[in-house]
C-alpha cells in the first residue's frame, strides 16, 4: 500500500506502533506554504506558543498548547510549509524526520493536522498521500471555507472522508469557523487513517492523478479564480503602476521608521530617563547606584529605545507578507537584486535593515535558497541601521560645517550622511557580488514564487508576532547588552585608589584603551576613543555614551561639550576614518548573535564579523592618510 | 525514474514558456532540468500534460507569473524557458 522507495526511514503502514506513549503527546501541523496553516496554529493556541529553533539547524519549532473543552491539554507544534514529503530542503527534512519520530527531541506525534486549502484542492491532495501513508491518525483539514463559499466551489465532505479513510473538517481558520471540529478531534478517539487506496508516493505524476480522482469522488468543484486578486494584481503588477506603487511601499516604510518612530522613541526615552532619574532619588548615593544608573539604566535603556522602531518595522512587514503584497514586491524587484547575484526574496530584508540588522536577518528566513539567504543575512549590517544614527549625527555635527551645498536644498552635514548610506550600500553590493560569484555561488536552484491570493491582515496575527518580536528583542537587551555595559562600569571603577574609583586613565578600562592604542593611532584615533570602539561591539551606539562618560561629560544634556573635546582630540581626518569604520564594521553583539542562531554555528558570523573588521580598517585607514 | 528531460536531441525547436505572452495559454510538454528540480516544479503544478496560462510579469518581462493548476507562481526567464510547450492559444496580437 505505501511505497517509498529510496527512503532511509521508509514509513511501513501496516505495523502497529503505540500512538499514545508517555513521551509523544504532541499533535503536528503540517502543510504547504498559503494553506493558513500558521493561522490555525493561532487560533488553536493563542498566547500560549513560543517559538524556538530546533538545535542544530536553523529552522524555527514553533509550539504551543490547545485547551480542549474538558481542560485538557494538547501540545501543537507547527512544522514548516512543505509541499511534499520527499526531504531536500532543511525544512522538510525536520518534518520528515518529525513525523516519523526520527528527531529524538520531539518524539513521533500522536496525531497530525493536516492543513489544505480547500481552494486548490486537487493539488494540496497531493501532500495528503505521503501524509497518510504515516499511518498516524490525520484530521485532514481544508482551509479557507469562505474563500471555496464566495467563490461558487464546492465539494463532498462526507465521500472524501471516506476515499481517505480519515476525518475531514472545512473550516476557515481566519473567521474561526469550524475550528471546533478540530477541537472534537484531538478530543476523541483518533483513529488511524485507512485510505482507500494510496499513489506510489515518489511517482508526482502519478500522486497528482491520484490526488485529481479522489477530488472527483468526492464532487469536487474548483471555484472561480479570486477576482479580487486578479483586479489588484491588475494594479500593483501594472507594468507602470506596479513600480511606482511598489517605491511608494518603500518610501513610507522608510518614512516612518525615522519620522514617525522618533516621537515614540523620545517618549521611551523619556520614560527611562524619568524612571532613571526617580531610581537615582530613592537610592542612597552609591557604587550600586552609579552602577544602576550609568550601566545598567542608561546603558540598557539606550537600546530599548529602538523598541518601537523595531516593532513597527514588523508590522509593516507583517502587512505586507500577510496581504500577500510581499511576493508581488519580491517579484518586482527580482530583477534588480539579480544584477548583484541575488534575488526578488532578499529585498524585504535589505530594506528593514535599515532599521536594523537583527530583524532584517530572522526576515531573511522568507528566502528558500539557502545560499541565497546566506548571503543576504552577510550583507545585511552593511545597510545604514539606526543604531549608526547617533554616532554619525555627533561626528558629522563636530567636525562637518553647516554649509549649503545645493543651495538652500541640500547641505553638507545632509550630504555627509547621505554619503555615509551610499558607502554602506555599496559595500553590501561589492560584498554581494563577490560571494555570489565565490563561496555562494548558486548552482541552479530554480527561482519560484507562489502567488498567494490577497487577504486582510488579522489583528491577532499581528499582534501575535509583535509579541514575539518584542520578547525577542527585549530579552536581548536584557542579556547581553545588559552584561556588556555592567562589565564597562566595573571596568571603568577598578582598581580602586583609596576606596574611590580611578582616573579614567589608570582604570581598567582606560589600560585596555591604551592597549589597542597603536593598533588604532595609524587611523587617527586616540585611546579615549578605543575604549568607545571596544564598547561598541555591544552595539554601535554605546560609543557616544562611553564617550560622554570618558570625556566627563553628559552626552545628553552637554552635546555641545563632548563635540568640542572631539574637536580637540581628533582630527579632521581621524573623524572621517571613525565615520568609515563605523560604516563597514560589524560592532553590534545583537547581530553577531542572531547570525549565529540564523547559521547554525559560529562560522558564518566569525568570516563576516572579520571581513567587515578587515575593510572597515583598510577603509578607515584609508581615508585618514588621504584627508590628513 | 523520473525522466521527464524531454527529446534532449531537438530541444531548441520546442516552443518553451518564455514564448508565451500574457493570456497565451499552452500545454506542459516536458521539463528539460535536473531531476530534483523537475520534481520540485511538478510538485507545483507543472505536470507534462497540464494547461498553462501566462500571466502578469515583472517590468521588463522577467519574472512572470503561470497560472497552473489553480495557482499562480512566478518563474524567472532562466527556468521557463526549460520548460517546453504545446501553445494552444496565442491571444490574438
Amino acid at each position: 500500500m505505501s511505497d517509498c522507495h529510496g527512503c532511509s526511514a521508509a514509513p511501513v503502514v501496516e505495523i502497529p506502533s503505540p500512538v499514545v506513549t508517555r513521551t509523544s503527546r504532541h499533535v503536528a501541523l503540517i502543510g504547504p506554504p498559503n494553506s493558513g496553516k500558521t493561522t490555525l496554529f493561532n487560533r488553536l493556541t493563542g498566547l500560549r506558543q513560543k517559538v524556538a529553533n530546533f538545535p542544530g539547524v536553523t529552522v524555527e519549532r514553533h509550539t504551543g498548547i490547545a485547551v480542549l473543552r474538558d481542560g485538557r491539554e494538547v501540545p501543537l507544534i507547527d512544522l514548516p510549509g512543505l509541499y511534499s514529503l520527499s526531504p531536500r530542503s532543511e525544512d522538510e527534512q525536520i518534518a520528515y524526520d518529525v513525523l516519523t519520530g526520527n528527531r529524538g527531541d520531539v518524539g513521533k506525534p500522536q496525531a497530525i493536522l493536516l492543513v489544505l486549502d480547500s481552494t486548490n484542492l486537487a493539488r494540496h491532495l497531493m501532500l495528503a498521500a505521503p501524509i497518510l501513508a504515516l499511518g498516524i491518525p490525520t484530521l485532514i483539514i481544508l482551509n479557507l471555507a469562505d474563500d471555496l463559499r464566495k467563490r461558487g466551489g464546492h465539494l463532498d465532505l462526507a465521500e472524501l472522508s471516506v476515499q481517505l479513510g480519515a476525518p475531514v473538517a472545512l473550516i476557515s481558520a481566519r473567521q474561526g469557523e469550524g475550528i471546533e471540529q478540530v477541537f472534537e478531534f484531538l478530543a476523541g478517539a483518533m483513529p488511524k487513517p485507512a485510505p482507500k487506496e494510496l499513489p506510489i508516493l515518489q511517482d508526482v505524476p502519478k500522486c497528482r492523478q491520484w490526488a485529481g480522482r479522489i477530488g472527483n469522488e468526492a464532487r469536487y468543484r474548483a471555484p472561480a479564480p479570486p477576482k479580487w486578486t486578479r483586479r489588484l494584481d491588475g494594479v500593483f503588477l501594472h507594468s507602470i503602476a506596479g513600480p511606482l506603487i511598489f517605491l511608494a511601499v518603500v518610501i513610507l516604510v522608510f518614512q516612518t521608521i525615522f519620522s514617525i518612530a522618533d516621537p515614540a522613541k523620545d517618549a521611551v526615552d523619556a520614560l527611562i530617563h524619568i524612571t532613571g532619574n526617580w531610581v537615582a532619588s530613592v537610592l542612597p548615593d552609591s557604587m550600586f547606584r552609579s552602577l544602576l544608573l550609568d550601566g545598567v539604566w542608561n546603558g540598557v535603556g539606550a537600546v530599548v529605545v529602538f523598541l518601537p522602531q523595531v516593532l513597527l518595522l514588523f508590522l509593516f512587514i507583517g502587512i505586507l507578507e500577510d496581504s500577500g503584497y510581499l511576493a508581488r514586491a519580491a517579484l518586482i524587484a527580482d530583477r534588480t537584486m539579480a544584477r548583484v547575484g541575488l534575488q526578488g526574496k532578499s529585498f524585504i530584508p535589505l530594506l528593514s535593515a535599515y532599521a536594523c540588522a537583527v530583524p532584517a536577518i530572522m526576515a531573511t528566513r522568507t528566502i528558500e535558497n539557502k545560499r541565497d539567504r546566506m548571503a543576504t543575512i552577510l550583507i545585511a549590517p552593511f545597510m545604514t541601521c539606526s543604531a549608526r544614527l547617533p554616532v554619525y549625527t555627533l561626528i558629522i555635527a563636530a567636525f562637518i560645517p553647516n554649509r549649503p551645498v545645493l543651495g538652500s536644498f541640500l547641505g553638507a552635514r545632509a550630504l555627509a550622511m547621505l554619503g555615509l548610506y551610499v558607502l554602506g550600500f555599496l559595500a553590501a553590493v561589492v560584498t554581494a557580488r563577490v560571494l555570489k560569484s565565490s563561496i555562494l555561488k548558486s548552482g541552479r536552484a530554480p527561482f519560484l514564487l507562489e502567488m498567494p491570493s490577497y487577504r486582510w491582515p488579522t489583528v491577532q496575527s499581528l499582534g501575535l508576532r509583535l509579541l514575539d518580536r518584542s520578547a525577542v528583542f527585549l530579552r536581548r537587551a536584557g542579556t547581553v547588552i545588559l552584561l556588556v555595559m555592567v562589565v564597562l562600569w566595573i571596568m571603568a571603577h577598578l582598581p580602586l585608589v583609596n576606596g574611590h574609583a580611578p582616573q579614567i586613565d589608570n582604570s581598567l578600562a582606560g589600560t585596555l584603551g591604551h592597549t589597542i592604542e597603536p593598533l588604532i593611532q595609524p587611523l587617527g584615533l586616540n585611546w579615549k576613543i578605543g575604549i568607545g570602539l571596544i564598547t561598541s561591539l555591544a552595539a554601535r551606539e554605546t560609543i557616544v555614551a562611553t564617550l560622554g562618560s570618558i570625556y566627563g561629560m553628559d552626552p545628553e544634556s552637554n552635546t555641545h561639550g563632548l563635540q568640542t573635546a572631539l574637536q580637540h582630540d581628533l582630527s579632521f581626518g581621524g573623524a572621517v576614518a571613525l565615520l568609515v569604520f563605523f560604516a563597514f564594521a560589524m560592532q553590534c553583539i545583537s547581530t553577531i548573535a542572531v547570525v549565529r542562531r540564523e547559521t547554525g554555528g559560529w562560522k558564518w558570523p566569525v568570516l563576516q564579523f572579520t571581513y567587515m573588521g578587515v575593510l572597515a580598517y583598510i577603509g578607515s585607514f584609508v581615508a585618514f592618510h588621504i584627508l590628513r | 525514474m523520473l525522466q521527464l528531460s524531454g527529446n534532449k536531441v531537438q530541444p531548441e525547436i520546442l516552443p518553451t514558456l518564455v514564448d508565451l505572452g500574457r493570456g497565451d495559454a499552452a500545454v506542459l510538454q516536458g521539463i528539460d532540468l535536473p531531476t530534483d528540480e523537475a520534481r520540485r516544479l511538478m510538485e507545483l503544478g507543472f505536470l507534462p500534460g497540464t494547461r498553462i496560462t501566462a500571466g502578469r510579469s515583472a517590468p521588463g518581462g522577467d519574472p512572470r507569473v503561470f497560472q497552473v493548476d489553480g495557482s499562480e507562481i512566478a518563474l524567472r526567464r532562466e527556468t521557463a524557458r526549460h520548460l517546453t510547450v504545446r501553445v494552444e492559444r496565442k491571444k490574438k496580437a
